[in-house]
């Protein structure tokens, strides 16, 4: 056996602890599955979905995957409270989503904005964030640790390839991915598209009959 | 390894030192479970993508995500190019399954199409094809484990090649046989639009992005096959025998998905083909090197080439689709009709080859590489985007965005016993677009084999050496290019743009729901400045219906070269800040078109402008 112990290994994880807590806190230990157990919609969870730990802006506390996208259809974006960018024009544009949408928002559609800055978007924050913009229930705001928040943004693709641009957090990614887990499709579009070709891209995620009309749902 | 393009020195370091962390992590014993208790290992079982364990570069913030899946090495050149399979066509509408075509759509039949065929009846056609998107199985290497689920047209990769003919209207119906809801193995709609590219085509008929053909459903495609100006410029009959302008022939198109939200998943799932397009009784490019332009006889030596490049889980040899990307993908395994790094026989003789880019998001320089000394065999280019130059053009290599076609000529006389490749010498790293190096002759990545050993045949082909030195000066080989004389009613700039991620065409975004973004008067000329406002990204902008001429590069006449783009094309390649400007007209039908990129995930994410062509027309110059 070669000379590197569980030390060696740790220091090579102290190296970057930053990381070791990430993936402590990433799925919960359990075997690892034998490749051909693994179905695409495992794979897609597995490389997209961590299921790690938030807090709504409620104050209830879920886990990502297991509460929020399984089994679910979803629209996610990402925001801060204080943005003074494209966060302000993008809520607003989702407000208008959500009132298209009416009564589904929260019964079979789910809308979820994730911080951007943890750190300081606690759920006090981000309620009044939602207070402001008149964002109605059932659309929940959610913060959690830096370090899942960050993961989370990763897995989700709402990343600049340019290091620099992508650590500046005033200069975020402004789409809206949107997805229906169980049928495993998935898509984004433009945070300013119109609400209502949002809508209609909502609807492709659901089989014909059951679609929101982009005129509104009523209710 | 052949299939990985180079990397350079830095990365090589730490790949080099994160290998042998794993090798002593390996060698230390530590089992799968412990290195997953540790945080080592993410449970899809692949070492966590951390400085020291693997050749990625961490970010600013730290940590890279980074599961970006890599194929497993295969062996290259171990298997044969396939030939794409010609369509076989009915002669009567009986044969089709469903109700015969009719010019309004047939609703309570099943037909997807919402708006009436507006020149059925004028150009009735003569040929019928029934075409079936479906599921089906396909290896791309004999060394995978299993076969990828794909879903192409006929249930094969690339679809079947239509052999088409101006002058011969016909009809193709697409019946969507793609499996229910929750069968897509992770990515691909089963709602599809399907369009030619580029096809003089009345809208209904053209697969626009907000036109859709659902499960169960049929669509049927009214290609009339005419020339541009056919009712408006040129309405007399012309050398061939028929309507239209001359110099609007085009001859290699494709045809793919382009499903609104969808297209980068479907197309990368296998829904393109090919679709060459001559013109009858061997006059001009007629298939027949005995006669008209005298190019290699089609099929035998008339050979079309899709090249896209893909990922493949290295798990479970399943081909992979990076789902939450927005920049652009690029695959480690390059494909030639279907096949990774296949190997292709030919006589020694000249050949016609059909190059076709189907993306996702790539570009390639391609060359033909003597492997002996390293050094480039020259090829004649003939065309640019399925459209010929006026003359063919000796080249050392063709640049070939995603969409773009190029034909060249590369002749094997004399060269029995010989292998060539051809090469990709674009250095591209990331999907934004190439770094803008070309590599020297045989570092960059060998993408076909070609072994010169099949035997010795007549060759009646053009010889371009010879036939060009006794032309006239000033005389055009093929058609030469149309006028650009008539008066250009509008100016229109095109900034393309990213904010914040989103994929904009000056500032504004698609919407199917909405009326066109602006309208073009029929049967008018218009000059569109295309501008890249993005920063790092280059795109392959197209518009679908007509052919531009491109009057400007970055304010200079385009050179005719490899890398041209000068002449008559429909994708214009819009490289790092660059502007171009290009004449269209729009002639003969009225209808909603969209202009946007081709780089698929652009596409999707979503640049695009919805626009139409009415009787009035607007003015607008940034619409």
């Amino acid at each position: 056996m070669k000379n590197i112990s569980r030390r060696n290994v740790m220091a090579l994880l102290g190296a970057a602890p930053f990381v070791a807590a990430v993936a402590a806190r990433a799925e919960s230990p359990k075997p690892a599955p034998r490749a051909e157990d693994v179905t695409s919609r495992d794979r897609i969870r597995e490389k997209h979905f961590p299921n790690v730990q938030l807090v709504t802006h409620e104050g209830k506390k879920v886990r990502f995957y297991d509460d929020l996208v399984k089994d679910k259809v979803v629209v996610i974006n990402f925001m801060y409270a204080k943005c003074e960018g494209i966060c302000p024009g993008i809520t607003t544009n989702l407000v208008k989503v959500q009132r298209i949408l009416g009564g589904r928002v929260g019964k079979d559609i789910f809308m979820y904005s994730l911080s951007l800055k943890p750190e300081q978007d606690t759920p006090e924050a981000l309620a009044e964030y939602a207070r402001m913009h008149k964002v109605g229930p059932g659309w929940q705001y959610l913060t959690g640790a830096p370090a899942d928040l960050e993961l989370l943004r990763r897995s989700l693709g709402f990343t600049d390839p340019d290091p620099l641009v992508d650590a500046d957090k005033s200069n975020h990614i402004g789409n809206v991915r949107y997805g229906n887990e169980p049928l495993q499709r998935w898509a984004a579009c433009p945070g300013m598209s119109k609400p209502e070709m949002i809508v209609e891209s909502i609807g492709w995620l659901l089989p014909q009959g059951s679609r929101p009309s982009a005129k509104g749902e009523g209710k | 390894m052949a299939n990985i393009s180079k990397r350079d020195r830095t990365r090589e370091k730490r790949s080099e030192l994160a290998a042998k962390n794993r090798r002593e992590l390996i060698a230390a014993g530590f089992k799968r479970r412990d290195l997953l208790k540790m945080g080592l290992l993410t449970s899809a079982g692949m070492l966590i993508p951390k400085s020291g364990l693997s050749a990625r570069p961490l970010t600013s913030a730290g940590f890279v995500y980074d599961d970006t899946p890599q194929s497993r090495p295969t062996t290259p050149f171990v298997e044969e190019m396939p030939r794409l399979v010609e369509k076989p066509f009915f002669t009567s509408a009986a044969s089709l399954t469903g109700p015969p075509p009719q010019v309004t759509p047939n609703t309570a039949a099943g037909e997807s199409r919402t708006i009436n065929h507006q020149i059925l009846t004028g150009q009735p056609p003569q040929k019928y094809y029934e075409i079936h998107q479906k599921a089906f199985q396909a290896k791309s290497h004999p060394e995978f484990s299993q076969p990828s689920t794909l879903w192409g047209y006929d249930g094969i990769f690339p679809g079947p090649l239509f052999r088409a003919y101006y002058g011969e209207p016909m009809l193709v119906r697409h019946w969507n046989d793609l499996p229910p809801d929750g069968q897509n193995g992770g990515f691909g709609l089963n709602s599809t639009t399907t369009h030619l590219h580029n096809g003089h085509t009345p809208q209904e008929s053209d697969g626009h992005p907000c036109f859709f053909n659902d499960r169960t459903h049929f669509y049927d495609h009214h290609y009339p096959n005419v020339l541009a100006g056919f009712q408006s410029t040129h309405p007399t009959l012309n050398a061939a025998g028929i309507p239209g302008d001359l110099k609007e022939s085009m001859h290699t198109l494709w045809y793919h998905d382009h499903r609104f939200d969808y297209t980068s998943q479907n197309v990368y799932k296998g829904m393109a083909g090919m679709f060459n397009l001559f013109h009858k009784n061997g006059q001009y490019d007629g298939g027949d090197e005995n006669s008209g332009f005298r190019l290699p006889s089609y099929p035998n030596f008339d050979v079309n080439m899709v090249f896209n490049d893909a990922v493949y889980d290295a798990q479970t040899d399943q081909l992979a689709f990076d789902l939450f990307n927005l920049d652009g993908i690029l695959g480690d395994k390059m494909q030639v009709n279907g096949k990774v790094q296949p190997v292709f026989h030919v006589s020694p003789r000249r050949y016609r080859f059909r190059w076709l880019n189907m993306g996702p998001s790539r570009f390639y320089q391609f060359s033909i590489l003597d492997p002996t000394n390293n050094t480039t065999k020259q090829i004649w280019q003939m065309s640019t985007d399925g459209n010929f130059l006026a003359r063919p053009v000796k080249v050392d290599g063709v640049r070939i965005s995603v969409a773009e076609r190029t034909d060249v000529i590369v002749d094997f006389t004399g060269l029995a016993g010989k292998t060539f490749y051809i090469e990709n010498r674009l250095e591209q790293t990331d999907g934004r677009g190439p770094t803008g190096k070309v590599l020297n002759p045989g570092q960059g990545t060998k993408v076909l084999k070609i072994v010169v050993d099949q035997p010795a045949v007549a060759d009646n082909s053009v010889n371009f050496d010879t036939a060009l030195a006794s032309l006239p000066a000033g005389q055009p080989y093929f058609y030469g290019f149309p006028d650009t004389t008539t008066p250009i009613r509008v100016t229109r700039t095109f900034k393309f743009e990213r904010n914040n991620g989103q994929w904009a065409v000056n500032g504004k975004f698609p919407n199917c729901l909405e009326p066109p973004r602006f309208a073009i008067k029929l049967n008018t000329a218009e000059k569109w400045i295309f501008q890249n406002n993005s920063g790092g990204w280059q795109h392959p902008i197209h518009m679908h219906f007509e052919e531009f001429q491109t009057l400007k590069i970055n304010g200079q006449p385009p050179a005719v070269s490899g890398i041209v783009q000068a002449g008559r094309k429909d994708v214009l390649r819009l490289e790092h800040n660059m502007q171009a400007e290009v004449y269209f007209r729009f002639r003969d039908f009225k209808g909603l078109l969209p202009l946007h990129c081709h780089n698929v995930v652009h596409e999707d994410h979503a640049m695009m402008v919805l626009l139409e062509i009415n009787d009035n027309g607007d003015l607008n110059p940034n619409p």
